[in-house]
């Protein structure tokens, strides 16, 4: 989160050495300030007396902690007094030409979001979870965080994965089938990881071989594997219910000591399966694409494949493997559906999940652990609603439930700013 | 990005002719054309008419045809395989072969003839009105399709990938329905402009923001439209939910009033029919983007700016004004799609599913017409006419519509790809004199897609 600025070297005469021009935006602090100004600005038109219970343990945790009752105005704006303080401190920092550090970022982010939590819950009987906020976010980012890392795997390798919709889709319909059928949800996952491989292979054929535009094989994959899979849904899977869709679905796992950590181990360390494997893919992806020979080639082939062939790497096989891994991955966020999510396939189910990721993809700039981050943050908008309807919500909660994507609006234009592809992503290789 | 075209269509980069003004665009097309088609060596000179008449002949269109057989050969392997009466002759296959054969000539028949007569003519017809009804069906689904295709294909040719049709129809039609509703005692031709203009301009406006963001911030289009989208759809969901604002008086459901009808598209072919001066409009609308791209000095900025933008940067051009205006258009053409749903397609009050599922519809639309004006207009009517058979399909046959995304999918996906239909019919590769060439031409293309 550093484009907002650019130092420039300036090719100058050695006489005058180290001169550099620092071209310095306020992007950022107008942002902040945008949010810091509308967040009061909701604090003063809807005022909101009373108490927020914050509920961090539940029963039965190794560690009690009393539920938190905070008066909720106060803390409130509390909280919009350093997102304030925040902001003019950025101000500070980009008036005397030094870059914003993320730390600060986060500080505002917290901040904000604290104070939005208190105010929402005010006057409100019931707890609200922050177990439940955090532990359901990262649930519900799965699909977006799978499908991110695979929409990551393929950018790098120089294949647009436009189709991450049609690989999640056929996963959790694959996945409904075979774990249905061998009352195994691990048959089920790896039915997934198949699925997910296979329109991938599709995407390979038409997007490698054949050169065909990739956003076009992209999308037309997306509807193709709705038809395909309503079609048999209403074909197959209705009629016969009982045997083919009704799954297996992973339980949670509590780890021994650290799922008794209060807050953090009931969010982290006791969930089903495919979320272990989730905090293991991120940094192994991450791994695989920076620190070995595998990512190296991949990531030569994406940037500029005429000098990879050069060195003798073969341009359409390291793009097919990696298109391949992509869609394997991005299966295990299907399977979420049909494995952890709910019991049984429904026609559409992924409801658009894979494009979410890939603008996760863009805001985590092609990085596999920030592709992460922003499929988390996603997972955590999605979880919102569900926590907001439990504690009620003062405005209207459509406008609740729009506050993450403008966020993210916000964030895309203020933070991120001009995201930079990989150089040969989307272009076919044509040897010659 | 560029131009999403097909792969050979797109083979010959403008970047090849440096300097380039509006008054050679045209013959940039033709050599484009010609590059689909036959080959056609440069240094004969035939007349125009020639070379269009063996372009029409020439193996793009049979690579065409061989895309939509082998789509239709798919979508019969799907109905076969999920047939009751197939499966239950072919149980005993072995037995009497001719029974099953009898069964799949009558369910995938019985579904392509549904198709048909949902979509084009009904031939069982006894009077001439009903006989013809299913072409302006399908003429009627086709318009919003046109329309919001057109946004699409714009933007494409702007080198933007706008993903936001789902947000810019919503807003569209939420705007032409809150002036339909909210204005009253307004004649009928003043009151639909009005709605009309309204939800056009919402629609630009939505995708103007867009555009805006991506110039001056240099946001991604794609994370933009998407995020507008679900701003859009929860803002539409308190619209409706709302009462006073576009919630029908007297009623808790999140629906709206019926379209008053001083505000309604009125019937273009009388009360028999569905079809409104919606589709009108729409064609209007694709004459229109055709002047705009192909004549004037506009929609060569977007052009070239969706080609090359450093080129079009250093050749004077404003690259981000060319990104705004480029979006505002797109987002006109798709707000016209949401605004002809409200005031001619679905007049008894809607819901936030207005949208039904077009915004993505026209991706394909816009795809599948080469991101052209007039392709978009016969990928539009195409796919209006999947729609009205579909329905048909499923109603007479009980065969799932979803089985047309299928055969539309794999069309697209096969007319994208002329080396496979060529290599499964074994046609002669039309373009392999010219392979060297078409590989200098592939090497500049620049995209910088998501």
């Amino acid at each position: 989160m550093s484009a907002d600025h650019k130092t420039t070297q300036l090719d100058v005469p050695l006489s005058e050495t180290a001169r550099t021009v620092t071209v310095v935006t306020w992007k950022a602090a107008s942002v902040l300030l945008a949010v810091t100004v509308l967040y009061a600005l909701l604090l003063v038109a809807v005022p909101h007396s009373g108490d927020t219970r914050f509920l961090l343990s539940h029963r039965g945790d190794f560690f009690q902690i009393p539920v938190i009752v905070v008066p909720a105005g106060p803390l409130a704006w509390v909280c919009g007094a350093v997102m304030l303080a925040v902001t003019a401190f950025v101000a500070v920092l980009t008036a005397r030409r030094t870059r914003t550090p993320l730390w600060l970022v986060v500080l505002f982010a917290l901040a904000a979001l604290t104070g939005f939590l208190a105010w929402a819950g005010a006057g409100s009987p019931r707890d609200l979870s922050v177990v439940g906020l955090l532990g359901g976010a990262v649930l519900w980012s799965v699909p977006f965080v799978y499908g991110a890392l695979g929409g990551v795997i393929g950018e790098r390798a120089g294949v647009v994965n436009i189709a991450i919709e049609a690989q999640l889709l056929g996963a959790a319909f694959t996945a409904a089938i075979v774990s249905s059928i061998t009352n195994s949800a691990v048959a089920g996952l790896a039915a997934a990881v198949f699925a997910g491989a296979l329109v991938s292979l599709v995407l390979g054929l038409f997007a490698i071989t054949y050169h065909v535009n990739q956003v076009i094989v992209g999308v037309v994959l997306n509807v193709l594997v709705v038809g395909l899979t309503s079609f048999l849904y209403s074909q197959v899977l209705v009629p016969g219910a009982e045997n083919l869709n009704s799954t297996t679905r992973f339980s949670s796992i509590p780890i021994p000591v650290l799922s008794d950590i209060p807050v953090l181990g009931p969010v982290l360390f006791n969930q089903p399966l495919l979320i272990y494997l989730m905090f293991i893919a991120v940094p192994a992806v991450w791994y695989a694409l920076n620190r070995t020979r595998w990512g190296l080639r991949l990531r030569a082939v994406g940037e500029h494949p005429k000098a990879a062939d050069t060195v003798g790497i073969n341009v359409v096989r390291t793009r097919y493997n990696a298109v391949l891994v992509a869609g394997a991955v991005a299966g295990l966020g299907g399977a979420f559906y049909t494995t952890v999510y709910l019991s049984q396939f429904g026609e559409n189910m992924t409801g658009g999940a894979g494009y979410i990721a890939l603008a996760a993809v863009i805001f985590g700039k092609w990085d596999p652990v920030r592709a992460a981050f922003a499929g988390l943050l996603f997972g955590f908008a999605s979880n919102l609603q569900n926590v907001l309807s439990v504690v009620g919500s003062p405005v209207p909660s459509q406008f609740m439930l729009m506050v993450p994507y403008v966020v993210t609006l916000l964030a895309v234009a203020g933070l991120v700013g001009r995201s930079r592809p990989p150089a040969a992503s989307g272009e076919p290789y044509i040897k010659g | 990005m560029s131009a999403p075209e097909s792969n050979t269509g797109s083979s010959s980069g403008p970047e090849q002719e440096p300097g380039l003004d509006p008054g050679t665009a045209e013959e940039l097309e033709q050599e484009r054309a010609r590059e689909a088609g036959p080959v056609v060596d440069p240094v004969d000179t035939e007349s125009r008419l020639a070379k269009a008449l063996q372009q029409t002949m020439s193996s793009s269109w049979t690579v065409s045809v061989g895309a939509v057989l082998l789509a239709v050969v798919a979508g019969s392997i799907m109905i076969a395989f999920t047939n009751d009466g197939v499966k239950a002759a072919s149980s005993y296959f072995f037995a009497r072969p001719g029974d099953t054969l009898v069964a799949l000539g009558q369910a995938i028949g019985g579904a392509y003839s549904a198709l048909f007569r949902g979509s084009v003519v009904n031939l069982q017809a006894t009077d001439f009105v009903t006989a013809i009804r299913p072409l302006t069906e399908t003429l009627t689904y086709a318009t919003p399709l046109i329309a919001a295709g057109l946004g699409v294909a714009l933007a494409f040719r702007a080198g933007l990938f706008n993903i936001g049709g789902q947000g810019q129809m919503l807003v569209a039609a939420a705007s032409a329905g809150w002036v339909a509703f909210g204005v009253s005692g307004v004649p009928f031709p003043l009151h639909l402009l009005m709605a009309l203009v309204a939800g056009i301009a919402a629609g630009a406006l939505w995708a103007g923001l867009a555009g805006l963001l991506k110039a001056r911030t240099g946001a991604h289009e794609v994370i933009v439209t998407i995020m507008l989208n679900y701003v859009a759809f929860y803002l539409i969901a308190y619209l409706l939910a709302t009462p006073g604002l576009l919630q029908a008086p007297g009623s808790s459901n999140p629906k709206t009033p019926p379209t008053p009808e001083s505000a309604q598209l009125p019937s273009l072919l009388g009360d028999r029919f569905n079809l409104t001066w919606g589709f009108v409009l729409a064609l209007l609308a694709v004459v229109g983007v055709w002047w705009l791209l192909n004549r004037s000095s506009a929609g060569f900025a977007f052009r070239a700016v969706g080609e090359n933008p450093r080129a079009a940067r250093v050749a004077g051009i404003d690259t981000g004004r060319a990104t705004v205006s480029s979006m505002l258009v797109a987002g006109g053409l798709v707000g016209l799609a949401g605004a002809s749903q409200v005031l001619g397609g679905v007049t008894t009050g809607f819901s936030s599913d207005i949208d039904a599922g077009i915004g993505f519809d026209a991706i394909t639309v816009a795809l599948l017409g080469g991101s052209n004006p007039w392709g978009v207009l016969a990928a539009g009517i195409l796919f209006g006419a999947f729609k009205a058979g579909g329905t048909t399909m499923q109603a007479a046959e009980g065969v799932p519509s979803d089985i047309v995304l299928v055969v539309q999918s794999l069309i697209v996906l096969f007319i994208a790809a002329p080396p496979l239909i060529r290599a499964i019919f074994r046609l002669p590769d039309p373009n392999r004199r010219r392979a060297a060439k078409k590989t200098k031409a592939t090497r500049n293309r620049k995209e910088a897609a998501a």
